[in-house]
């Protein structure tokens, strides 16, 4: 191929802020060739993104760039805006991670896309929607006449995002940058962004630059890779090399932190298969354990106002009979995509939100009955933790006060000495130091603050805590911690868990038993090696084809796209069985009849099918 | 400064031992002692201040004495007048520093009257929400349809002309912005997941007000204070304009301006004395707002 | 859309009648009456006064034949200008208030909308601090400052300008008032659209469009001012209502005869069918450039939905 299409070298990104310069990127230098696919891993904060943003021109106001940059014999860095404008968008583009905010909302689709036609070819406005038309089509957009009219919010999430990468391909770039490009998806949905990627590699023979922090969707894409952290390259090499012959310790250490859905048994666990897993089931064997939390078909309907003004309002079956029960010490997965209805699931638990129908009852005590008072004694046993650990600490309050609140609501006749004693020992136990007591939350890093979080939910010595998507937010290794440390405190408090995910791998490190929800129901509840061996519904099989694997080899096996389409909008589910719509086993009792919960083997699945399948 | 650097120096070492936490008040407070236009500005108004509650002691002349021997001559040193007299020989120097005195207690008083009424109307709709919240919105909606002048006028009428309750008419009618920018800010907060962990926690709803809402208010509330300010001043001086606010021989700026207006070609002092320390006032107010709604919001934190 | 108009006209009723009342009880609490400043009025001639104009009614009956006659459009006779009928009244002045207003708001748009444009695209540059530190100058002194100066300046000193008076009606009488209308309305225009273009500039839908390659020019204008106009818009309804009904001080310092007096001398006179009349124009109007904007709102914002 002779000279690369784009060579990187002493690269070095600074910021100007008001605690001094910042560099963000340190002295890298990479090379790419036509068609080739790099991928660039790093954690947050590793310059990852930084890098690109500096090739484009499009650093913040505060930040610099020095070095070379060379595509195709050109220099890019020091470039005027208007030289730098004859070259993106027409020989290099961008993708961005979140397609909800990427796109102009005010804007039809045809109108933004066009604008990159009229601009940089000249084209007539109609010449110009033919084209965005065509490649809407080769992006696999149905009816792409039609969509070239909509809003973007008119759009699904995935939708959205195929609409960036036809922008970004409409003027045949040399080479494509894409910036976490599936982070913000569903796992299914990534899944298809991923395959058509793939596909539009080699039919329009791009190069491609993937940024990403999930080394699962690097081993299926990339044919080079490297590992940045604190702005500097830590290793580069080819895909096999960084996967199966890792020469850099951070690099090592990466891979082991990414969960892996591999499939052993373990030796020793906590069964606890033989629970009442839905009401419509009675349980086969019985236990003498005490039951701890018993959930019997809740419901969580919301009043949503309909599409006009003045419109009847529609109802959204956030959560449409949900059952399951909770012994001590034993935790529960719950896994399925955005609008599933799982966050809803965990705030109907706790009555922070109003719950339309079922039964809540935590050792035996109906929630739902409970004057205020009791509902106060009755939390003081059932925590929760956040997924934003930012947002769910506040910031105007000192670590100390934030995690002393609970217990000073719940025993409020002890003195401050006592109070700072169990802070203190409690920000011990989960990995901070008593000196963090009087600093404020904006100090400290996301992982940090979820360990605050977490002190915050156990100071009252919960016997249940709600984890919503605890680790979603965070960078893998520190998600490894954290999840890490719920294991330890769970074993060594008898805690009971409900940890609530989308992300499979970290569920079924976590969970003793899994349960996947799809649009406010429960498809399938196992065990979790019953759940990712022998998965029994359809939804969850896709669901674990769908993650990506950081292996190589398994990823380049894989062929099938999996899942079409989007999750459908909870207000207006498909009758019968809501996956429906999506499952290639589909009949016609499916659209009927609503498939209950059924026990096959040790799983319980509701599926029509599940025994012809 | 010491703090500062100390929290500093701790937050960029990573160091455990730093006793001193950085709120997000220390650090708005540094990102604000950074802007040279706020400094100034407050620098300025204190110096305003400081001229105005010591008028008494800064000239012979009293607000209301009548030097025969100059009617309405220009400012000069020699006579002792030194922003000159107006048509009935009084010193407009002293006049200009009570005229101040007038209008920089409305302004305090006012907005400390619709300070009030606004958050607790505010917080009480927003926190509550629903039809409550409709209710009381709608309300607001409708007094907003009302002219302001003629809510003014009436008040004034009602209450009689005494200066106290100029104060309070102006702060009774002036609540409706800080009702609607409280009750937005409630709404968002209602929906934090601290306020939701504080709920899940046990915590009681007053509680709740009280720690976790109120002090995320006061950001907005310290803004929308400074920029109320200048505006009821502005309001006071415009019906004095209109010869409905302070009575004679008492004064203030707009009042000292209306007179100045009138005799623009003969004395054009007397129109610009009262007319600068009014605008300067008014203009540190506006930068102090703005100087602190930057160094409130977070999203420049970085720079 | 229709149907949404339709909805909201209705809902608008009885705001405006919850509006008539609260004024009207307003107006007849305050103490004195119309006739206090006639000094030597004999008891009889002005209970006569008083049945004529249905005053000896009981308060609600009052209210009721007052809001008959509105229904039928008729705002009643004026109390103190007695050869005129508050519709008169207001039709005479309204013309004026409205041409100087709706210049002045005009003006206010296209300048604002500039300089805050300009402004927000050199952040933190001269040009920048320069249009800001002009703005908070219009913001920070009082038109009825402003006005004399200008009259001094440029009617006294360089004779460019009539100083007052609507004259023949022609341009150079409108410059001065309308100016000085104008300037406030420039100084918040510009602002918002300053604050509003810095918040859209810095969103991830603009940084898509550089990196698309799009000129800034390009960027702004097919891209940004859309989403940064929505903050100004809600602005400038209720602002249009208040300026195109008259400023007092305007009308006095310059001489013309607007609408704005009525509200000050209504008020003062007790002027009950006047005063009444201009609050009810007012309510209609300011209820009126609310729908407005809303209606532009949804012409603007595709995820508003009607």
């Amino acid at each position: 191929m002779g000279n690369p299409l784009l060579q990187v070298s002493g690269l070095n990104v600074t910021f100007a802020t008001n605690d001094g310069a910042v560099n963000a990127v340190r002295d890298l230098g990479f090379e790419i060739s036509r068609g080739e696919t790099l991928g660039i891993v790093g954690e947050s904060g590793s310059g990852k993104s930084q890098t690109v943003l500096a090739l484009m021109g499009l650093l913040a106001d505060n930040g610099q760039a020095q070095g070379s940059a060379s595509f195709d014999g050109q220099q890019l860095l020091g470039l005027s805006s208007d030289e730098l404008n004859r070259i993106r968008g027409t020989r290099i583009s961008m993708i961005f991670q979140d397609p909800m905010t990427s796109l102009n909302p005010f804007l039809k689709i045809g109108r933004q896309m066009s604008l990159v036609l009229t601009q940089h070819q000249g084209l007539s406005r109609r010449a110009a929607m033919k084209q965005c038309a065509d490649m809407l089509d080769a992006v696999h957009i149905p009816e792409a006449q039609r969509r070239l009219s909509m809003y973007p919010h008119e759009l699904s999430g995935g939708m959205r995002q195929r609409v960036m990468i036809a922008s970004a391909l409409l003027c045949r770039p040399a080479l494509l940058i894409a910036d976490e490009p599936t982070t913000a998806l569903d796992v299914t949905v990534q899944a298809q962004i991923l395959g058509l990627m793939r596909e539009l590699r080699t039919d329009f023979d791009t190069a491609t630059i993937l940024i990403t922090h999930d080394l699962g969707v690097v081993a299926g894409l990339c044919d080079r890779v490297i590992v940045m952290r604190d702005g500097r390259c830590r290793e580069a090499g080819t895909v096999d090399q960084i996967f199966y012959r890792p020469a850099d310790e951070y690099t090592r250490e990466l891979l082991a932190a990414v969960p892996r859905l591999d499939f052993e048994r373990p030796q020793a666990e906590v069964t606890a298969v033989d629970l009442v897993v839905a009401q419509e089931q009675p349980p086969a064997k019985k236990n003498d354990r005490v039951i701890l939390l018993q959930v019997d078909s809740l419901q969580v309907f919301f009043k949503v106002p309909g599409p006009g003004i003045f419109s009847a309002s529609q109802t959204l079956k956030a959560v449409d009979g949900v059952s399951f029960g909770l012994v001590p010490g034993e935790t529960l997965g719950v896994v399925g995509e955005s609008g599933c209805g799982k966050s809803t699931l965990a705030r109907g638990i706790l009555r922070l939100v109003d719950v339309t129908g079922g039964r809540v009852c935590m050792l035996g005590r109906d929630l739902g009955v409970m004057d205020d008072n009791a509902l106060k004694e009755a939390r003081s046993d059932m925590q929760i933790i956040f997924q934003d650990p930012f947002a769910s600490l506040n910031p105007r309050m000192m670590v100390r006060d934030i995690v002393a609140e609970p217990l000073q609501t719940h025993q409020p006749d002890l003195d401050g000495a006592a109070v700072n004693g169990k802070v203190v020992r409690m920000l011990q136990r989960v990995g901070l130091e008593p000196g963090h007591m009087n600093r404020y939350p904006h100090e400290f890093s996301g992982g940090q603050c979820q360990r605050i979080g977490i002190a915050r939910a156990l100071i009252v010595e919960p016997r249940l805590i709600l984890c919503d998507e605890p680790v979603s937010a965070l960078d893998v290794s520190i998600q490894a911690q954290i999840v890490d440390l719920l294991m330890e405190l769970q074993a060594s408090l008898d805690l009971s868990l409900i940890f609530i995910a989308h992300d499979l791998a970290v569920v079924q490190q976590i969970s003793h038993r899994v349960m996947v929800m799809y649009l406010g129901r429960v498809v399938e509840v196992a065990d979790r090696y019953s759940l990712y061996a022998h998965p029994k519904h359809p939804y969850t099989r896709a669901l674990i084809e769908a993650v990506p694997i950081a292996d190589p080899e398994i990823e380049r096996r894989k062929s099938s796209t999996g899942l079409e389409g989007d999750v459908p909008s909870p207000l207006d589910p498909p009758s019968g069985c809501a996956f429906r719509t999506r499952c290639r086993y589909a009949a016609e009792r499916c659209a009927l009849e609503r498939p209950r919960l059924r026990m096959v083997d040790e799983t319980a699945v509701a599926c029509h099918r599940v025994g012809e399948i | 400064m010491t703090n500062r650097q100390e929290a500093t120096r701790a937050a960029d070492t990573g160091s455990d031992t730093a006793i001193k936490g950085r709120s997000l008040w220390s650090d708005a407070l540094q990102v604000l002692r950074q802007n040279r236009a706020a400094m100034a500005a407050m620098i300025i108004l204190a110096i305003v201040s400081l001229l105005v509650i010591i008028a008494p002691f800064l000239s012979p002349y009293s607000y209301d004495f009548t030097d025969w021997d100059s009617v309405s001559v220009g400012p000069s040193f020699s006579s002792g007048h030194i922003f000159g007299t107006d048509a009935l020989g009084r010193d407009l120097f002293v006049r200009t520093l009570y005229g101040g005195r007038i209008s920089l207690m409305v302004g305090v008083v006012a907005t400390a009257v619709s300070l009030v009424i606004g958050i607790s109307y505010g917080a009480v709709a927003g926190y509550l929400g629903g039809k409550t919240d409709h209710v009381m919105m709608r309300i607001v909606d409708i007094l907003y349809a009302l002219p302001f002048m003629f809510l003014v006028i009436l008040l004034m009428v009602l209450f009689g002309r005494n200066i106290f309750l100029i104060f309070v008419a102006i702060g009774a009618i002036n609540w409706l912005d800080m009702a609607r920018i409280v009750r937005g800010q409630t709404l968002s907060l209602k929906n934090t997941e601290f306020v939701e962990a504080a709920r899940a926690g046990g915590v009681s709803t007053t509680r709740i007000i009280r720690r976790h809402i109120i002090p995320n208010l006061l950001g907005v509330v310290a803004v929308y204070v400074t920029l109320t300010i200048p505006q009821v001043i502005l309001v006071e001086s415009f019906l004095s304009f209109l010869g409905l606010g302070v009575q004679e021989p008492m004064t203030s700026w707009g009042a000292l301006v209306n007179e100045g207006a009138q005799e623009l070609e003969n004395a054009p002092w007397m129109l610009v004395f009262p007319a600068v320390f009014l605008a300067v006032t008014l203009f540190c107010f506006n930068f102090i707002g703005d100087g602190l709604r930057d160094a409130l919001d977070p999203r420049d934190r970085s720079r | 859309m229709i149907r949404y108009a339709i909805q909201r006209f209705l809902g608008a009723i009885p705001t405006l009648l919850i509006l008539i009342a609260l004024a009207f009880i307003m107006i007849r609490v305050a103490p004195g009456g119309p006739f206090d400043a006639e000094k030597q009025l004999l008891p009889e001639i002005e209970a006569n006064l008083r049945a004529a104009y249905h005053l000896d009614e009981p308060l609600v009956q009052q209210f009721g034949r007052y809001l008959y006659a509105l229904i039928q459009g008729d705002f009643g006779p004026s109390f103190q200008y007695r050869d005129h009928t508050v519709t008169e009244l207001i039709m005479d002045g309204f013309p004026v208030s409205l041409r100087l207003g709706g210049l002045a708001m005009l003006l206010a748009l296209i300048v604002g909308v500039s300089l805050g444009t300009l402004a927000a695209f050199r952040q933190n540059t001269p040009t920048d601090y320069t249009v800001m530190g002009v703005a908070m100058t219009g913001i920070s002194i009082p038109n009825f400052v402003m006005a004399p100066l200008m009259i001094l300046l440029f009617a006294v000193y360089l004779k460019w300008l009539p100083a007052g008076g609507l004259g023949d009606g022609g341009i150079a009488n409108l410059v001065l008032p309308v100016i000085a209308l104008a300037l406030p309305q420039i100084a918040y225009v510009a602002r918002l659209t300053r604050g509003s273009m810095i918040e859209v500039l810095r969103s991830n839908f603009i940084r898509t469009a550089s990196a698309q390659g799009l000129p800034m020019r390009t960027v702004i204008v097919q891209h940004a001012l859309k989403p940064a106009l929505l903050p100004v818009i809600s602005y400038i309804g209720p602002a249009t209502a208040a300026i195109i009904t008259g400023s007092v001080v305007i009308e006095q310092i310059f001489g013309v005869p607007g609408l704005g007096r009525y509200f000050v001398q209504g008020a003062l006179n007790r002027d009950y069918t006047l005063v009444m009349g201009v609050v009810v124009f007012y309510g209609v109007l300011i209820i009126s450039f609310n729908f407005l904007v809303d209606l532009l709102y949804g012409w603007l914002d595709p995820r508003v939905k009607y």
